[in-house]
């Protein structure tokens, strides 16, 4: 009886969880006609028009390139920089270390809106307003608070004695950063990338000041500036949404231990 | 670690790009702040705290910061209550708990910027699923009474799963015999959950209570996609004023002033709940 209980709540939390984006898939599948009127709850006769129709724009592939352009990029130099700042934390002697960190995670205080207007002129002023880089070079930045902070917990883990024992082998530190730290502190990396990818990926306040056309409009701009004729194209936005989600989906339902590790890496331990 | 190598050269390029992109446009943002500055008229000039002095007066702002505080008190709340349901739900052991772990995550992963379409389509007055399922024909995002509301409803939505997350985490940590050495005593569910489960829970909840408060005080992708700061502006969050004003109608000024209205509000919560823990820290 108490069993099921705890699964018909179970079940309540998992619909509400969910619920919200099988709405959005049923409405991506429904016919004009049935957008306008409720009921019917589901399709009467499923249709992919509005899938086809959004791929059929030809910026589409553009902006899901740029998306994944300025993710991919981010999340690479975020770990790269990040990784570094971390080793030399948690393993190095470093002069004045709690400061360091503690302005490192200060960084992850700023209200993004706090900087947008200086760095929107400083971009302005480079010419790369509308550009890949200045995103990707302002996404790096805004999560290196948050990889430096779990990557520093995840090698602090790694036993000083290795790298005492490479040292009298003739390992400079930045041997073992690369051969010994990297390779043994794996799972944390690819948890902190993983969060690091998401949150470029989902990054609506700067992708919307600083582009302006499809050359470098990401994913969350052309979804929020979705254009309409004449009424708004729900059909049309519902399939998009579902479009985009589903890598975000692929990733939690396949990672989601190690997003937790990330999320939970830091709040918990430290 | 004693006797280890330096290691500044390794915390120099991330110390370089965080001040070249939050330190100096920070200074920057301080600078155009006592600026009077429009972009299209190629104005330029230096007008002293009259830009504080206006905002002290201006009752958009002081209206923008009240609908900001109440979302922020009303929303985390929720999002505690919520989240530790969740948690003590997920920190059985059953059948299929990465499954229900993976769909609790969901809604933390879907972009914002698509959430807020997903609500703004479930709150349609005519056809949204919120008007069919209550059997009313309520105006969720035009009516001031609701907007606000309909917006933390979202928010919370969106944000208990990373709530449940750190609090299952913070379960997780508190040892299993705790428990049974209590229930062996006599103790019942409630007084367990009260008197040893809250207490040990307290340290990891302050820390998300804290996250949260600085990411709900910070809103903007949200509610600006849901509602546009609308209806009469009763949904116009800090951060929502400020953009408008910088880049809709372009007063890179008065603009950098909320800003820096914003950043301190941040900063001061942010310095108050560190006084709150470090306190406790110091204390145990």
């Amino acid at each position: 009886m108490k069993r099921r209980i705890f699964y018909l709540v179970l079940t309540v939390v998992v619909l509400y969880s969910a619920g919200p984006l099988i709405w959005q898939v049923l409405t991506s599948l429904k016919t004009d006609h049935e957008l306008t009127r409720i009921p019917p709850l589901l399709p009467g006769s499923p249709t992919l028009t509005h899938y086809i129709s959004v791929f059929e724009g030809r910026m589409f592939f553009r902006i899901m390139l740029n998306s994944i352009v300025v993710s991919s990029s981010t999340t690479v130099l975020a770990i790269m920089i990040g990784s570094l700042c971390a080793f030399g934390l948690a393993k190095l002697r470093v002069r004045y270390k709690p400061v360091i960190l503690g302005f490192i995670l200060s960084a992850s205080m700023f209200p993004p809106i706090a900087t947008v207007s200086p760095l929107f002129m400083m971009i302005k002023a480079a010419g790369l307003r509308d550009t890949w880089f200045a995103l990707i070079i302002t996404y790096t930045t805004f999560s290196l608070p948050l990889s430096v902070w779990i990557l520093t917990n995840f090698f602090r883990e790694v036993p000083d004695e290795i790298f005492r024992a490479a040292r009298i082998d003739g390992c400079t530190s930045f041997q073992s950063y690369a051969k010994i730290i990297l390779p043994l502190s794996a799972p944390g990396i690819f948890a902190t990338a993983i969060l690091v990818f998401i949150f470029s990926w989902n990054e609506f306040l700067y992708a919307l000041t600083f582009t302006s056309t499809e050359d470098s409009r990401t994913i969350p701009v052309a979804i929020a500036l979705f254009p309409g004729i004449h009424e708004i194209p729900w059909g049309e936005i519902a399939a998009a949404s579902v479009i985009v989600t589903i890598p975000l989906l692929v990733l939690i339902f396949a990672f989601q231990k190690k997003i937790i590790e990330g999320l939970t890496a830091g709040a918990v331990k430290g | 670690m004693k006797n280890a190598d330096k290691g500044t050269g390794f915390i120099l390029p991330a110390l370089l790009l965080l001040a070249a992109v939050t330190i100096y446009p920070l200074i920057q943002v301080i600078n155009l702040s006592f600026q009077r500055r429009l972009l299209i008229f190629d104005v330029v000039e230096f007008v002293g705290l009259q830009n504080y002095i206006f905002l002290l007066e201006d009752e958009r702002f002081r209206d923008a910061l009240k609908n900001t505080a109440y979302f922020t008190t009303l929303s985390v709340l929720s999002e505690l209550v919520l989240g530790l349901a969740f948690a003590l739900l997920l920190n059985r052991t059953f059948f299929g708990k990465g499954v229900a772990r993976a769909f609790i995550l969901v809604p933390w992963a879907i972009p914002t910027v698509v959430s807020a379409k997903m609500w703004e389509w479930m709150y349609n007055t005519d056809f949204g699923i919120f008007n069919y399922l209550l059997g009313t024909k309520i105006n969720w995002l035009g009516d001031p009474q609701w907007a606000l509301n309909a917006a933390i409803f979202m928010d919370v939505w969106k944000t208990t799963p990373f709530v449940a997350i750190i609090l299952l985490a913070g379960l997780q940590v508190i040892p299993r015999d705790l428990h049974s050495a209590a229930r062996v005593d006599g103790a019942g569910s409630v007084s367990l959950f009260l008197s040893i489960t809250l207490p040990l829970l307290k340290p990891v909840i302050l820390i998300v209570v804290i996250f949260r408060c600085l990411d709900a005080f910070r809103i903007f992708d949200a509610v600006y996609v849901l509602t546009g700061g609308g209806p009469a502006n009763t949904t116009e969050t800090l951060s929502i004023y400020t953009y408008k004003v910088l880049f809709q109608t372009l007063q890179f000024g008065y603009g950098s002033t909320l800003a820096v209205a914003v950043f301190l509000c941040v900063g001061f919560i942010t310095v108050a709940f560190i006084g709150l823990i470090g306190k406790r820290f110091v204390h145990s």
